[in-house]
């Protein structure tokens, strides 16, 4: 049966010689190779869920009175799309645990992008020959950001209109071109021309989820062109022989397990843990706002730099040149960006190491790059951590003024300290791991010589 | 596909013995029946009526069958399935003799052109041009270098001050230490230059810019609602009960606390905001009611490269 | 920015870091020894001439200048003539009064007087002239929602946030009302405390007043949670606590669990 299946494949796709390897593809053995995987897993269930939720939801900004099963917006006049999103909570039976369940895996799939990113850079797994994989990740990671935030914007409640008028915001900031992008994009000054609500929706249903695909698949083309990169926790692990497991039937199952685990916990999120309970933000209107206005988490720190940054205008006379929002909420994340993107060729370029790798390095092997890596993520979380310290106001009742004073103080003192303490750290952890060597290597010279001494007593007593 | 000396024997079996484990397969056979008992139960509860926690069952239940799924499979590899230790050599990283070829290939083909440079400039021409030509409709999204959209506020002199629905304000209404949310009467609410924020203040202690005497009949200031900095509505008025023990009045954007004194002409107090709150001149009519003396004292909404911030005025 | 403003707030908020809570309120208030033998009228002025008069002053007419008492407070308040039990009901109540220093933030804890007290108290500065408002009493039941909610957005979301969970303004906290009973909130909501605004009833009319009440005392008290566990109503901060730390935590241990196999 199995043979038949094979050859009949075979034999009308030539397939089989690729299946051949793929099934005995090594996959390396360590936990943190996994977290790519989740991030991919999630985005399956993102799909799923998004393909349910695209048949009930209606992208429009044309103005309808609600008469829904939702009692305290009765009667609210309201678009259609906030309507649809409404009904899809209340009217559709499981359209709420989809659309929770979609909203949950939206932030579990963006963490493990991150957690998976933090992984590659602190091990070097960025190197020749993968320097292009990582390239592909970066811009995944960008292209879901966005995805995420137009999302959560296009369901026109109270929430979305806020962090629109943010985005525009940003937008108009840009240098030279800010104006003409926003006018483009939006139609018209904001709230934007009835069509902005089409380009969101197709945008985030089709563009960029094509996009995110066609990169997923790049980059995993790409990490099985090269193979997974190794620790060298294996004896016979070189930089030339790959140590693992086969992807089946070792490999397979097991993966499969983290989909599902992946599915089932953002499913028990989605029942359980209400995320993004649109009927308690209500619709959107231009002159409304709400105290904690706040995004999705992984714009956090988006939100935390647009608050630290003084507040100042470049201009001259009465022209604006370069509006404030553009130094958090643009030049920011591009530097972010930039700095990631660039890192495999600074240090190729800096570190005067060109060679190929497919060891990955500890942390502590390479104390620069650790160190700086953590200065630099420091620097991202103390901004993104600023970005809630409203709510630190509520919960703790810290000055708000002063903590903004404090973390603007903070986001450049503490990542510098951060750099010198780990770079100490990683040097120390490697010294006192040489002086065990040298004890090791010495215990050992000891045990042979003794040997050797006890071998020559045995010859001398032997005549005897 | 190389295979190492101690990996692969190609004769003889090709994956390892497994662990052999009878136990272990009666329950990842019992772990798929929870699998299914529970996508069985997640039907059921969908097709009943509906009820307060039929939503939390749902994700429960879906959940769950997904979880036995995963132990079932984690359970399968970790002990019934073999997971042997194999070993193969990397790939190459580069393949110098087909680089070599392909280099030839590209050379060789085109080794009988004589006019190179202008072929290339031809076919630059030409792509560039075509390029331009599909991005060019894209000009119809919006006006995309026509920016006076974005100066426009439906304010003029003489235009009343209505609130949520419509009616129109008098002065002997706007009282002080609170705010009014008015828009122009017969204007849409959607229009970023429409919602102001009305508060009167002691006129003593108004300190407003001399060119701005009069725009505050009674000490009643009005201010365009749309922060300056990023487009949220100012949404707070503080003002102190209790003058002499706490924090001063001011209109605060509640997205980034952009603090603005609306006795100063709404100057930044606080927050990343560059500039002012755009300030509206008021009057009153012989009939007391509001009425707006003009349009705002700098152009509305966030700021962007080369706005003229005195627009309207 | 003053590098000495920044060195104030840098030790400020490390102090409050380091765990500090904020000022209590300094020991208990000054009873008469025979109270429960007084008159309400009586009683109501005993009290207020022991624990009010230092900052209101002893004819209820306010202390605009700083003036230190024989206790060492330094007194400084407002006029309470005219203010009437209205406010006087909402500031014993809520805990709000009295406050140790005349510059802190009012904020609610368990009143410092017991029910009779109160209402001496309440009794005695509103008897001081001129008349002022009675303790209003709101009907939220004859409330509409969608109204309600409208009203509560354009007016209150601003500070307290548009679930009621409260908020922060530059300068001030701004609390949560669910601690808040209807009359209290139909009290704050003419009266205005501390930071916040009054609304008259051009704004605001009486039977709006039921439907934001209503609104409030739904979003804050039992809030809509069609969708599952809450979490506080916030929004995306502790949505995105849940994602790191129970999801992205969770993920991680089933990784551990099948990752390192072969040493297993």
């Amino acid at each position: 049966m199995i043979r038949q299946t094979v050859h009949f494949l075979d034999s009308r796709t030539g397939a089989v010689p690729f299946m051949r390897k793929s099934l005995r593809y090594i996959f390396p053995d360590h936990w943190s190779f996994l977290l790519g995987e989740i991030a991919l897993y999630a985005f399956i269930v993102l799909v799923g869920t998004g393909v349910y939720l695209t048949l009930f939801f209606e992208p429009s900004f044309a103005e309808t009175t609600y008469t829904g099963s939702y009692k305290p917006m009765q009667g609210l006049t309201m678009s259609e799309a906030y309507r649809s999103a409404l009904d899809l909570s209340f009217d559709v039976t499981s359209g709420l645990l989809m659309r929770q369940a979609h909203h949950w895996a939206s932030n579990i799939f963006v963490a493990a992008i991150v957690l998976h990113l933090l992984r590659v850079f602190f091990t070097g797994g960025f190197r020749k020959p993968r320097e292009l994989t990582w390239a592909l990740g970066l811009m995944m990671l960008f292209a879901s950001l966005l995805e995420g935030y137009l999302g959560y914007s296009m369901i026109d409640d109270l929430l979305s209109g806020i962090g629109l008028a943010i985005g525009y915001g940003v937008v108009l900031s840009v240098p030279v071109v800010g104006a003409d992008l926003a006018l483009g994009l939006w139609g018209g000054p904001f709230p934007g021309d009835a069509a902005w609500e089409s380009r969101m929706y197709v945008a985030h249903v089709f563009l960029l989820p094509i996009l995110i695909g066609i990169l997923m698949a790049a980059h995993l083309a790409l990490v099985a062109s090269r193979h997974h990169a190794q620790f060298k926790s294996a004896k016979r692990a070189t930089e030339r022989k790959l140590v693992g497991m086969p992807a089946y039937p070792a490999q397979v199952p097991r993966s499969i397990g983290l989909l599902f685990a992946t599915a089932a916990l953002i499913f028990l999120l989605g029942g359980l843990v209400q995320i993004n309970p649109i009927w308690q933000w209500g619709p959107f209107e231009v002159a409304q706002g709400t105290n904690g206005a706040q995004p999705d988490w992984y714009l956090g720190w988006l939100i935390g730099s647009l608050r630290l940054v003084p507040g100042f205008d470049v201009t001259i006379a009465d022209y604006n040149l370069i509006p404030n929002p553009f130094w958090g909420g643009a030049l920011f994340p591009i530097i972010v960006m930039a700095v990631l993107g660039a890192w495999p060729w600074l240090e190729r370029r800096f570190g005067g190491d060109s060679h190929s790798h497919n060891i990955l390095d500890r942390p502590r092997d390479v104390p620069v790059r650790t160190a700086f890596g953590v200065a630099f993520f420091t620097w991202v979380a103390l901004i993104f951590i600023a970005g809630s310290a409203d709510r630190a106001t509520v919960f703790f009742g810290l000055d708000y003024e002063a903590q903004v004073i404090f973390f603007r103080v903070a986001v450049i003192v503490i990542p510098l300290v951060a750099f010198f303490t780990t770079r100490r750290i990683c040097r120390e952890l490697k010294r006192s791991e040489e002086i065990g060597f040298d004890q090791e290597r010495a215990e050992e010279e000891a045990e042979e010589e003794e040997e050797a001494q006890e071998a020559e007593r045995e010859k001398e007593a032997a005549p005897a | 596909m190389t295979t190492s000396p101690d990996g692969e024997p190609e004769s003889r079996d090709i994956v390892a013995a497994g662990p052999e484990s009878p136990r272990s397969e009666v329950t990842v056979a019992a772990l798929l029946v929870g699998a299914a008992v529970s996508a069985i139960a997640f039907i059921g509860v969908y097709s009943v009526e509906k009820f307060s926690t039929q939503h939390e069952l749902m994700g429960l239940t879906l959940a769950a069958s997904f979880a036995f799924v995963a132990a079932a499979l984690i359970l399968l590899g970790e002990r019934v399935l073999p997971s042997e230790e194999v070993a193969e050599d990397y790939p190459e990283v580069a393949a110098p003799q087909e680089e070599e070829e392909v280099a030839k290939v590209m050379e060789e083909s085109a080794a009988g052109i004589t006019r190179k440079r202008l072929l290339v400039g031809a076919g630059g021409t030409a792509g560039g041009a075509i390029g331009l030509a599909a991005l060019t409709p894209a000009l119809s999204l919006g006006p995309w270098f026509e920016v006076a959209p974005l100066y426009r506020t439906p304010w003029r002199a003489g235009r009343r001050l209505v609130d949520d629905e419509g009616k129109p304000y008098k002065a002997e209404e706007i009282e002080q230490e609170t705010f009014y949310t008015a828009f122009p009467e017969g204007s849409s609410h959607r229009n970023l230059g429409a919602s102001i924020v009305v508060v009167r203040v002691d006129p003593a202690a108004l300190m407003l810019p001399p060119e701005r005497a009069g725009w505050a009949p009674e000490g009643i200031l009005a201010f365009s609602k749309i922060c300056p900095h990023a487009a949220c509505a100012v949404a707070l008025y503080r003002k102190p009960t209790y003058g002499p023990t706490q924090p001063g009045p001011a209109l605060v954007c509640p997205c980034h606390y952009s603090t603005f004194d609306p006795g100063k002409g709404g100057e930044v107090l606080f927050g990343p905001a560059g500039r002012p709150l755009p300030q509206l001149p008021l009057t009153v009519d012989a009939a007391g009611e509001m009425r707006a003396g003009g349009n705002f004292s700098d152009a509305i909404g966030p700021s962007w490269w080369g706005i003229d911030m005195e627009q309207p005025h | 920015m003053a590098p000495r403003r920044i060195l104030l707030a840098t030790a400020v908020t490390a102090l409050v870091l380091a765990g500090a809570a904020y000022a209590q309120p300094r020991s208990g208030v000054v009873r008469p020894p025979d109270e429960a033998r007084l008159p309400l009228r009586e009683l109501g002025s005993q009290l207020y001439a022991g624990n009010c008069s230092a900052c209101h002053g002893i004819d209820g007419s306010g202390q605009r200048v700083p003036r230190r008492t024989t206790e060492g407070i330094e007194g400084q308040g407002p006029s309470l003539r005219g203010v009437g039990a209205r406010s006087v009901d909402f500031y014993l109540r809520t805990g709000y009064m009295p406050i140790s220093e005349p510059e802190e933030q009012p904020t609610r804890r368990r009143p410092l007087f017991n029910e009779r007290e109160i209402r001496a108290l309440v009794d005695y500065v509103s008897s001081l002239p001129p008349p002022g408002p009675p303790i209003p009493q709101p009907h939220p039941e004859r409330g509409n929602l969608a109204e309600g909610y409208e009203l509560f957005v354009e007016h209150c979301a601003g500070c307290h946030q548009a679930t009621a969970q409260g908020g922060v303004t530059t300068g001030a906290r701004v609390p949560p009302l669910e601690d808040a009973s209807a009359v209290q909130i139909a009290q704050s909501v003419r009266i205005g405390p501390y930071l916040m605004p009054k609304f008259s009833e051009r704004q605001i009319s009486d039977e709006e007043l039921d439907s934001i009440i209503a609104y409030a005392e739904l979003v804050s008290k039992r809030p809509p949670d069609e969708g599952g566990w809450g979490i506080g109503n916030l929004g995306p901060v502790p949505e995105g606590m849940v994602t790191w730390w129970l999801g992205a935590v969770v993920l991680v241990l089933v990784c551990v669990l099948i990752g390192r196999r072969l040493r297993a």
